[in-house]
């Protein structure tokens, strides 16, 4: 008998953990963003449960700023799933006056992000949803190196680092009280290259901007990001460059990288050889202070 | 080939003192597996141009104030042989609790030890723990070599201490490695030491044999989840779970238990995928040939190797709550995909966590003790000897009142234990105060159990059904606990063995006892087809003295399997539903019920008011025994 194979073992895991939240929480929802790893979950979900239905509907946040190839993937993909999607959307947080918007299309940089947390858990709240899958990966910062596979949240939607309960074995312990809710994560173990890797293996589509493709860019903070009409460069030069994106956020901080690679094994070629981590690359939201992420974890971000 | 890489997963334990963070970012950053943006970080957080090599591994900003580690982190690298996952532990002994999360899925642990130091309590506490979470390959990385001038004696007494200590706790594969993680020294790149001639660390870990016993062992498979494709779905349910032991392969025979039903097993699938076999830790979904009735927390296993089931667990325990383990205690207990009650029976012995060895108990376990621990189960569990099988031999228990996890189990032995001896000593029955005869006086009732035995369409619900509702009707608290109810909840966890069927009866019956206490008419409509299980329904009722009527709704089985409406007589004479009352299993029927309905003959109302004529007689006016 051979030694599993290392994605192998990862899938493996990864459909065992959404059947237990599955048969042990009471309403899952799955986060979707569009990205490449809750693309994963969803191949994931259909490992775990085809021929049946999903037991969980699939969540987007929208802020209103998605890039539209992910909109457009976003609704065919679930569609072709014959699944149901809800769409929470801050735009209508903002309406309603729970939040301020803190985007001005005048100053890059600025964007949504902390607000989808409150349209995050007033929709939890309003569909009663006890658990949510997200794509979060352990590698991708040092705050979630500790993260659970499941993530206790209080009625809040707050994370605290030390009341988190011991992960033993595969004994997921997923008891919760009325009011709070977990995230579960997965793909926690999953590396970025994991993800292409599995990408590749099981010829899943991807949103068109993971691809190089032409695409007017400008320089902001160290960040390639794009012109559009959630940002405006003012007077900061503008080019047309060849890039593709390595996560996809919103249109208003997620930065492009210059590429040329316009397949899935190029993609993953050039991944293999990257010298910088994924998010300090292409995520403004996270270079703020060293301790940004740990922060907006407290507060209930996903 | 990265398409055959394979997955280690190791848990590393030792202090901040020891440099296990330092060697942690030695390897990253000597495999070249740190990525520039990490590497800055490291380098801010340095002095005098020298990176911090711990800065990496210490992730929570608490951690960072305190400069310790407090929590189990997971990191990641690759190599182009393997891919790893390094649980990073805290070595503190008030952290013995990450130690045991860490360690209870890693394939292989390095222990750090400081050379100036050399095996001190707390290496010795790190390499029993991971001896008894079941790994089976120790690494000592004797860290600090150039503080002692990389002595080569130094270093092979610590190493023979180390083996002699691995093979006292039955680990075959030990190795020592000296080794410096701050100058780099033997963890990625060999070092200067040329009277060394082992591999460095990194080379030793990629070709420990991890993973050559894949499949071997006993078939066991927990089901986790059924899926029951939609209407016009591809037909049958598929059984899904992750693979536990053994090999699985289409056509093999397999047992289902609790159940106990033999069946085969038809396909395997993931997907799209038919699969040829399948092995730890495939997640899979199977098909079986029998129309059973399979649910979350079966086992399916091979009849000539099926794990023995019993209510009395011989385990040891690490707790890991603050609160204190008391005998008496009662937790919910998690193994495989399987939750039952259990009630610690016993602390028969404390280990001393360096060694195993047996203290004398204590009377109570507290925060990282480890122990051993005889525990109670409500129901029968199927497991293995926790050195047999990594999966099937765990278990967590989980508090009730707060949802933690408060300790780790392995298994050591299960044995059948007695059905209804949960209850400890200690327990004692707690009176209210209140005596039953004012309570109803008060109430201005008077409390019963019903009790209807029949087989399955014989027509018991409905007769129960109505006499609930002329009850209600008349003012009389009254409430029917119909079979196919309680199995949604009381009695979720249980399938339809004469064992589960015996132990659904007993609790059906308490609590048809205590409704009946407080003084509301139980209405019970269960199959019940044991003579015996509704006698020790009976006995709870005559010894607490509650009036107990058993009514037996008597239609022959050619009207049942007409009725039918679930269509399970048909299914059943099909073969497709196993143990089935009437057809293909048996039913003793009541000698001496309170009450024989003809159930094909007699009009529902007729039925339901000759039952109410019978309460009456066990009323308060008629000098009840209930009253003396």
């Amino acid at each position: 008998m051979s030694a599993p194979e290392h994605l192998h073992a990862l899938e493996s895991e990864a459909i065992h953990i959404m059947r237990e939240v599955a048969a042990e929480l009471e309403r899952p929802v799955l986060m979707f963003s569009g990205g490449k790893d809750s693309i994963v979950l969803l191949r994931l979900a259909e490992k775990a449960f085809r021929p049946g239905p999903f037991p969980f509907p699939v969540l987007h946040v929208d802020t209103g700023h998605n890039f539209p190839e992910v909109l457009e993937y976003r609704d065919r993909r679930v569609q072709e799933l014959g699944e149901k999607l809800i769409v929470a959307k801050v735009q209508d947080t903002i309406d309603a006056g729970r939040a301020h918007d803190e985007w001005d299309p005048r100053k890059p940089g600025s964007s949504r992000n902390r607000l989808q947390t409150i349209t995050l858990l007033d929709a939890l709240e309003e569909h009663r949803f006890d658990a949510a899958f997200g794509g979060a990966r352990r590698d991708e910062e040092r705050a979630r190196a500790k993260e659970r596979v499941f993530s206790f949240r209080d009625e809040l939607g707050q994370w605290d680092p030390r009341a988190q309960r011991p992960e033993l074995w595969n004994l997921y312990n997923g008891r919760i009280r009325r009011g709070e809710h977990v995230r579960v994560f997965p793909i926690s173990n999953w590396t970025e290259l994991d993800v292409w890797r599995y990408i590749e293996r099981e010829e899943l589509e991807l949103p068109s901007i993971y691809f190089a493709h032409p695409r007017e860019v400008f320089q902001h903070d160290g960040m390639l990001l794009a012109v559009s009409e959630h940002v405006d460069p003012g007077r900061a030069e503008r080019e047309t460059a060849s890039v593709r994106y390595r996560t996809v956020g919103d249109m208003t901080i997620t930065g492009a990288v210059r590429s040329d690679a316009a397949d899935i094994p190029t993609v993953v070629a050039e991944i293999a050889a990257t010298r910088v981590t994924e998010r300090g690359e292409t995520r403004a939201d996270d270079r703020t202070s060293e301790a940004a992420m740990e922060d907006r974890k407290r507060m209930g971000y996903f | 080939m990265p398409g055959t890489r394979q997955l280690m997963r190791l848990a590393t334990a030792g202090s901040v003192d020891d440099g296990k963070s330092t060697l942690i970012g030695r390897l990253l950053l000597d495999a070249k597996l740190l990525l520039e943006d990490t590497l800055d970080a490291m380098h801010r957080a340095g002095t005098n141009g020298t990176p911090d090599l711990a800065a990496i591994t210490d992730g929570l900003r608490a951690e960072r104030e305190q400069g310790i580690t407090i929590d189990v982190a997971y990191r990641y690298f690759t190599t182009p042989n393997r891919s790893f996952i390094i649980a990073d532990t805290p070595g503190h002994e008030r952290y013995t609790r990450n130690m045991v999360t860490g360690a209870s899925t890693a394939h292989l642990a390095v222990i750090l030890i400081d050379a100036r130091n050399g095996i001190i309590e707390q290496s010795r506490r790190h390499t029993a723990i991971s001896s008894l979470l079941g790994i089976r390959h120790l690494v000592a990385a004797v860290n600090k070599m150039d503080l002692v001038d990389w002595d080569e004696g130094r270093f092979r007494e610590i190493e023979s201490e180390f083996g002699s200590l691995a093979e006292r706790l039955g680990v075959e594969d030990a190795h020592a490695i000296p080794i410096s993680a701050l100058k780099g020294d033997n963890v990625v790149e060999r070092g200067d030491a040329a009277w060394y001639d082992g591999p460095p660390l990194l080379e030793h870990l990629e070709q420990v044999d991890v993973a050559s016993d894949r499949g071997a062992g006993p078939l066991r498979l927990p089901v986790q989840w059924v899926i029951r494709p939609e209407d016009g779905g591809r037909g049958e349910r598929r059984y899904a779970g992750q693979m536990a032991g053994g090999t699985l392969r289409p056509g093999d025979e397999v047992v289902v238990l609790p159940g106990g039903s033999h069946t085969t097993v038809t396909a395997i699938e993931q997907l799209d995928e038919q699969l040829e076999s399948a092995a730890p830790p495939d997640s899979i979904a199977v098909q079986i040939a029998d129309d059973l009735d399979v649910g979350r927390g079966d086992l399916i296993a091979r009849v000539e190797d099926a794990p023995a089931g019993g209510r009395e667990l011989e385990t040891t325990l690490c707790w890991l709550a603050t609160a204190p383990l008391r005998p008496g205690d009662r937790f919910t207990l998690k193994h495989t995909t399987r939750t039952v009650r259990a009630t610690v029976d016993s602390i028969e012995a404390l280990l001393d966590v360096a060694t195993l060895e047996r203290v004398d108990p204590p009377a109570e376990l507290q925060l990282n003790d480890i122990a051993r621990v005889v525990l109670r189960t409500s129901a029968d569990l199927y497991a293995d000897p926790y050195d047999q099988n990594r999966t099937t031999g765990a278990f967590i228990l989980i508090d009730d009142h707060t949802n933690d996890t408060v300790a780790a189990g392995l298994v050591r032995e299960v044995r059948p234990g007695e059905a209804h001896s949960h209850r400890s000593p200690d327990v004692t029955w707690h009176e209210s105060g209140l005596e039953r005869k004012e309570r109803w006086a008060r109430l201005g009732t008077h409390g019963a159990t019903f009790w209807l035995t029949g087989l399955p369409a014989s027509g018991k619900s409905t007769i129960a059904a109505r006499l609930e509702r002329r009850l209600v009707e008349a003012g009389r608290p009254a409430y029917l606990l119909d079979g196919d109810n309680v199995r949604h909840g009381l009695s979720g966890d249980l399938g339809f063995s004469p064992g589960d069927r015996r132990e659904n009866i007993r609790r059906v019956a308490h609590v048809a006892r205590l409704m009946a206490d407080s003084g509301a008419v139980a209405i019970v409509s269960l199959v019940s087809p044991s003579a015996r299980d509704r006698a020790l329904a009976r006995e709870l009722h005559e010894a607490a003295r509650v009036p107990f009527i058993e009514v037996y709704v008597d239609t022959p089985v050619e009207v049942c399997a007409q009725r039918d409406p679930k269509g399970l007589y048909a299914r059943a004479r099909a073969g497709e539903v196993r143990d089935f009352t009437g057809i293909s299993a048996p039913y003793d029927a009541p000698e001496n019920p309170e009450i024989l309905v003809h159930g094909a003959e007699e009009d529902v109302d007729a039925a339901a008011a000759r039952l109410l004529e019978e309460l009456e007689k066990h009323g308060p006016e008629r000098g009840s025994p209930a009253f003396d």
